[in-house]
């Protein structure tokens, strides 16, 4: 393992007291327990407190300011938070309004939020995201993960937030976006977890993972490495097909919101090339792409890979996806 | 129980996990996410740090302190599970006073219903209560034939281990596995293979002390 560390014990603190320093302007940092905020407290809206494990930046740190989260509390890598943090962060950025929480649908970070939500004194409401469409969704299991969608979840929920919006206009339109997104990864190399010091799975030169998930789980099937565009349509038609399973009806001329994102090591100009596939794809679907992200907004430490995520539009949307944001990491019209 | 029962157990689970490092370890990376030992590492040191702290107090009581200090400090899943199971533990501890064996055996049915309440999980779902229920139900039925403990722990550690193995044939339904489908079969579930560890530590203690 080749990695900048000086004690992997002090790994996830000194990039918060980095984090925090270096956006000062805009966040502050809390240790005891760990959480960052905004550093100018929001008032009288719905506070908004998303978190999970580390490993993922920018997800949730980066996203913490004006038109977006409140605040956001950072596990240990790759595991999720616990209920003191998000009991704590809630006393400090809850401004009267509530508080709405905003999980990736992962186990541990659903039974950690779970009992912060119970042994906290606000009014609360729980976002679960789950985009992930490589995972088949059943009543019997977790359910379908929650991986890059969530940005989106938090941007246009947080603009609605900012203009004062009560808590369960705010969660009712989470969930929509949620249940508007698709999403599916593809990783070209693993992830080393630094605790751990070695791959999380093995992958040869010659191979990809399918719809693996944010921490290097395995996804629907290992396949043999191609060329990009054949990888995209692969990505692109299944998160289409996910949607028709879900009877979402796609129309000719429907807006999209299309994410590329990076997991960490694939660098721009493989991401732009992904880009520039599938908005050729979808163009030849009818679908029209108006809005779109591309860069590293949802990582897995150093693998290499990308995710695709297709956000079906419509006009509230639209419009608090462009509403002005000012955080670390996503920053527009401010 | 005793508070002085409670930290030596405590520090031979603590042992017992380090010692099992690499088995956890190779179990999590392969059907689950890899951090399954470094939580719960980190969740045992956390519990020895409060030792002194709560060497004065009752063993409910430290049981209590125990389950929240986990709560804190493990993260994932395991962490609210744990937790959830003390805290069950030592309320059951509180209300009740049995001899010992019908005590432990109603204290461990507590704790065991707070994990399945709080994972929303049962049974043959390829996780730790495939260790946990069948351990609770064995210990209840031989509670309620008068066993002798020196005959029961043995007992406990078969049907421990039985529990064990039976999740390498499951289709995970829950936890990080359930992401996995077929892929899982034919591999032993990391969470149910620490708690049979503890559990395991645990009885050969009590063997030990006799």
């Amino acid at each position: 393992m080749k990695k900048f560390v000086n004690n992997v014990d002090d790994i996830l603190v000194e990039s918060l007291n980095g984090f925090a320093s270096a956006h000062h302007d805009l966040v502050e940092l809390n240790l005891e327990p760990k959480f960052i905020m905004r550093s100018k407290k929001a008032s009288n809206k719905v506070a908004l407190i998303s978190g999970g494990g580390s490993g993922h930046e920018p997800l949730h740190n980066g996203y913490v300011g004006y038109g977006m989260l409140d605040a956001a509390c950072p596990g240990h890598i790759f595991t999720s938070p616990t209920p003191d943090q998000m009991i704590e962060a809630a006393h400090k950025v809850e401004s009267g309004k509530g508080v709405l929480f905003i999980v990736k649908n992962y186990t541990g970070d659903v039974m950690n939020f779970e009992m912060a939500s119970e042994m906290m004194p606000f009014k609360n409401a729980t976002i679960l995201t789950c985009d992930d469409v490589s995972v088949i969704n059943s009543t019997y299991t977790t359910g379908r993960r929650g991986v890059a969608g969530t940005v989106i979840v938090e941007k246009v929920v947080g603009s609605l937030a900012e203009k004062g919006a009560d808590l369960e206009s705010c969660k009712k339109l989470g969930d929509k976006v949620n249940h508007r997104c698709g999403s599916i990864g593809v990783a070209l190399t693993s992830c080393i977890v630094p605790a751990a010091g070695r791959s999380t799975f093995e992958i040869q030169d010659n191979e990809l993972e399918m719809g693996v998930g944010i921490h290097g789980e395995p996804g629907r099937r290992r396949e043999p490495m191609r060329d990009a565009d054949s990888i995209v349509a692969d990505m692109v038609n299944a998160i289409l097909e996910d949607f028709e399973l879900r009877d979402i009806k796609l129309c000719p001329d429907d807006e999209i919101l299309l994410l590329v994102n990076g997991f960490a090591a694939t660098p721009l100009l493989e991401l732009y090339l992904i880009y520039n596939s599938a908005a050729k794809l979808l163009k030849t679907k009818n679908l029209r792409v108006v809005r779109s992200l591309v860069g590293n907004y949802t990582t897995s430490l150093e693998m290499a890979g990308a995710s695709i995520t297709l956000c079906i539009l419509d006009q509230e949307i639209k419009e608090n996806w462009d509403s002005p944001v000012h955080t670390a990491s996503l920053r527009w019209g401010i | 129980m005793q508070t002085e029962f409670i930290i030596k157990a405590a520090e031979a689970i603590h042992h017992a996990i380090n010692v099992n490092e690499s088995e956890i370890e190779s179990l999590d990376r392969e059907i689950g996410d890899g951090d399954h030992f470094i939580n719960l590492k980190r969740g045992c040191s956390s519990v020895l740090d409060i030792k002194e702290k709560i060497s004065v107090l009752s063993a409910e009581e430290a049981l209590n302190h125990i389950g929240l200090k986990l709560l804190s400090t493990v993260g994932g899943a395991s962490g609210p599970l744990l937790a959830s199971f003390f805290i069950a533990y030592s309320q059951s501890e509180k209300e009740n006073n049995l001899d010992p064996v019908n005590q432990t055996s109603k204290s461990f049915t507590s704790g065991v219903e707070a994990i399945k309440k709080r994972g929303k999980a049962s049974t043959g779902e390829k996780t730790m209560l495939d260790v946990l229920i069948p351990v609770s139900i064995l210990l209840n039925k031989l509670a309620n034939e008068n066993k002798d403990p020196l005959e029961i722990i043995p007992l406990i550690k078969e049907v421990a281990l039985k529990g064990v193995l039976s999740t390498r044939d499951m289709i995970a339904t829950k936890g990080r596995a359930a992401n996995l489908g077929e892929r899982a079969i034919g591999h032993v579930d990391p969470g149910a293979k620490s708690c049979q560890i503890m559990i395991e530590t645990v009885c050969d203690l009590i063997l030990n002390n006799k």
